[in-house]
């Protein structure tokens, strides 16, 4: 098979399939298949299990890019619009859930919530921000906004660093799972400063091997 | 001695060896009518049953209709397994997974302070002149979720009184067990353990504020605060500390675990009050637990629907500010 043909029948579809069994689990639950439940606090269930696939699927789109070197496997770019676009529905789904089971439609409390209470504010920026990468995410619209396409899309580093701070907020007390989540942040832009040095230095040291060219 | 005595109870503060032996003159002194539980008895060595406590026999009580709401209470199912009991774990399933197999038999508690009595005392001698009596009341979180309970205790200020409180005696302390071995959650600094908490001694003598040794008519499951918690139920759940090991009569305000990990966030007070927002969410509605899905959310009520009985405890106080 033709890496192009490997992608389109068992890569894509893989990532199809592990994106959408949060959901799937979720509504298995919620349906009580298997003997499975939602617990005592369903709503509560809902919102976070979002929350946290967002952010996972959020921070697995920027490891594509240092995986694609470390593996040097170029061709796994062709996966990051797919995971971007599903942190962006379960981002969506998070915000439904809140609006929808926690306010029940109580629109004035939600905009009083993105105002009042910074950690939603965070969260609020993060989504809007999600949702202009997500709706220029075509082939068209990147080939309208040519260079200025690239300019746009660096806007998931802050939605990713708005996604982490806004868990870190909602914490009670134990910041030991957001503190994970900072640390992998960090380590996935770390290399990304670390890489665009050494390919700097290699090209001002005359080099022909730009590390940036695979 | 007792074999779980906390940790960092500091010398001077353990009950001198005497007193302790004493115990069961002073509980006579306290008027204690019916002292029948002679020495070790032979339940108490018997083994554990699953949910800590040996085989002994079912709690008897009374129904206390009273005190009592009429809502229908949350289904044994939820109260014992959406729990929020840090030294279990963080998550609200934690407690019941981890809690199961924790030793609550022998279990005593230190009572002292500023009152003329003090000491250690068994547990079973602590409650043996009390009549239990169920009472079904609202349970509100601060996390905007509730449910409906009928607890099995007795009145806390009836067993306060027969320590003596003297007039220096202002606030009530009360800590729950230190022990990392047995409590998992207790070896992450989440909060600064052993769990402190407080009330003011007009609050801790109210009739609606109770000790709570049972649950739906039988003894405390672990998770839910064996072997005696308290139940405080016109404040936030996490004034109604669990497991408690040690009571003090205080001249100043305990210094309580949340108020000291999140100061802006959880009050000495904690009255639940849909008027003063939690600085992250609101309190103005709550989630009852077990209604499903799409149930609607009910308003808070002031001081959880037990204004008419305690709001004359803070007039003249701005609940603002004393939140
Ligand atoms: C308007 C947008 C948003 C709103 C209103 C919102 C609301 C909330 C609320 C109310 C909680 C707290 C749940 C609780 O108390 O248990 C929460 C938690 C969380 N949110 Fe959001 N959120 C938004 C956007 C986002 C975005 C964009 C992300 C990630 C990319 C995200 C990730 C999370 C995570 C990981 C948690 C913690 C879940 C857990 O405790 O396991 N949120 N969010």
């Amino acid at each position: 098979m033709r890496v192009e043909q490997r992608y389109r029948l068992i890569y894509k579809p893989l990532v199809w399939l592990g994106a959408l069994l949060p959901l799937a689990l979720l509504l298995g639950r919620g349906f009580g298949l298997a003997g499975g439940s939602l617990g005592a606090d369903p709503a509560e269930e809902i919102l976070r299990t979002c929350g946290k696939t967002a952010l996972n699927l959020l921070l697995l789109t920027l490891a594509v890019t240092p995986l694609r070197r470390l593996l040097q496997a170029p061709q796994l770019l062709r996966l990051r619009r797919l995971l971007g676009l599903f942190a962006f529905f379960y981002a969506v789904l998070h915000l439904l859930a809140y609006a929808v089971l926690e306010l029940q439609f109580d629109w004035p409390v939600l905009g009083e919530d993105i105002v009042k209470r910074p950690y939603i504010t965070l969260g609020f920026v993060a989504v809007l921000l999600l949702a202009a990468l997500a709706a220029t995410s075509t082939q068209r619209a990147m080939r309208r906004l040519g260079r200025r396409w690239q300019r746009l899309h660096w806007a998931i580093y802050p939605a990713a660093l708005l996604g982490v701070w806004h868990f870190w907020w909602q914490v009670k007390a134990d910041i030991r799972q957001p503190a994970l989540y900072a640390a992998i942040l960090t380590a996935l832009l770390g290399w990304r400063l670390w890489w665009k040095r050494r390919a700097a230095l290699t090209s001002t040291s005359g080099s022909s091997t730009t590390p940036g060219r695979t | 001695m007792n074999r779980r005595a906390p940790a960092t109870i500091s010398p001077s503060e353990i009950t001198p060896e005497a007193v302790f032996h004493d115990r069961r003159r002073i509980l006579a002194a306290l008027g204690a009518t019916a002292i029948a539980v002679a020495g070790p008895s032979a339940s108490s060595q018997a083994p554990a049953a699953s949910t800590g406590r040996p085989p002994r026999s079912p709690p008897r009580y009374t129904r206390n209709t009273r005190w009592s709401s009429t809502e229908p209470p949350t289904a044994y199912e939820h109260v014992t397994s959406y729990n929020n009991f840090y030294e279990f774990g963080l998550d609200k399933p934690d407690p019941k997974a981890n809690a199961q197999r924790f030793r609550t038999d022998p279990w005593s508690v230190e009572i002292g302070g500023e009152a003329e009595l003090s000491g250690r005392f068994a547990l079973e001698d602590l409650l043996a002149p009390h009549a239990l009596e169920e009472r079904i009341y609202r349970l509100r979180c601060v996390e905007a979720w509730s449910m409906v309970v009928p607890w099995l205790g007795l009145p806390l200020g009836d067993l306060l009184r027969r320590f003596k409180p003297t007039s220096k005696a202002k606030y009530v302390e009360f800590t729950t067990l230190l022990d990392p071995k047995q409590m998992p959650g207790q070896r992450a600094r989440v909060l600064d353990w052993p769990y402190v908490e407080g009330l003011r001694i007009d609050e801790a003598m109210h009739p609606l504020a109770l000790l709570v040794v049972g649950v739906y008519g039988q003894w405390l499951p672990n998770q839910n605060g064996a072997p005696l918690r308290l139940i405080v139920p016109w404040k936030y759940g996490f004034k109604s500390i669990k497991s408690i090991v040690r009571i003090r009569f205080t001249e100043k305000q305990p210094q309580t675990s949340w108020s000291r990990s999140a100061p802006d966030e959880y009050g000495f007070y904690a009255n639940v009050n849909p008027a003063v927002h939690h600085p992250r969410w609101s309190q103005a509605k709550e989630r009852r637990i077990g209604t499903g899905l799409l149930a609607t959310r009910s308003d808070t009520l002031p001081f959880n629907g037990y204004a008419a009985e305690v709001a004359s405890l803070y007039r003249g106080m701005d609940l603002r500010r004393h939140f």
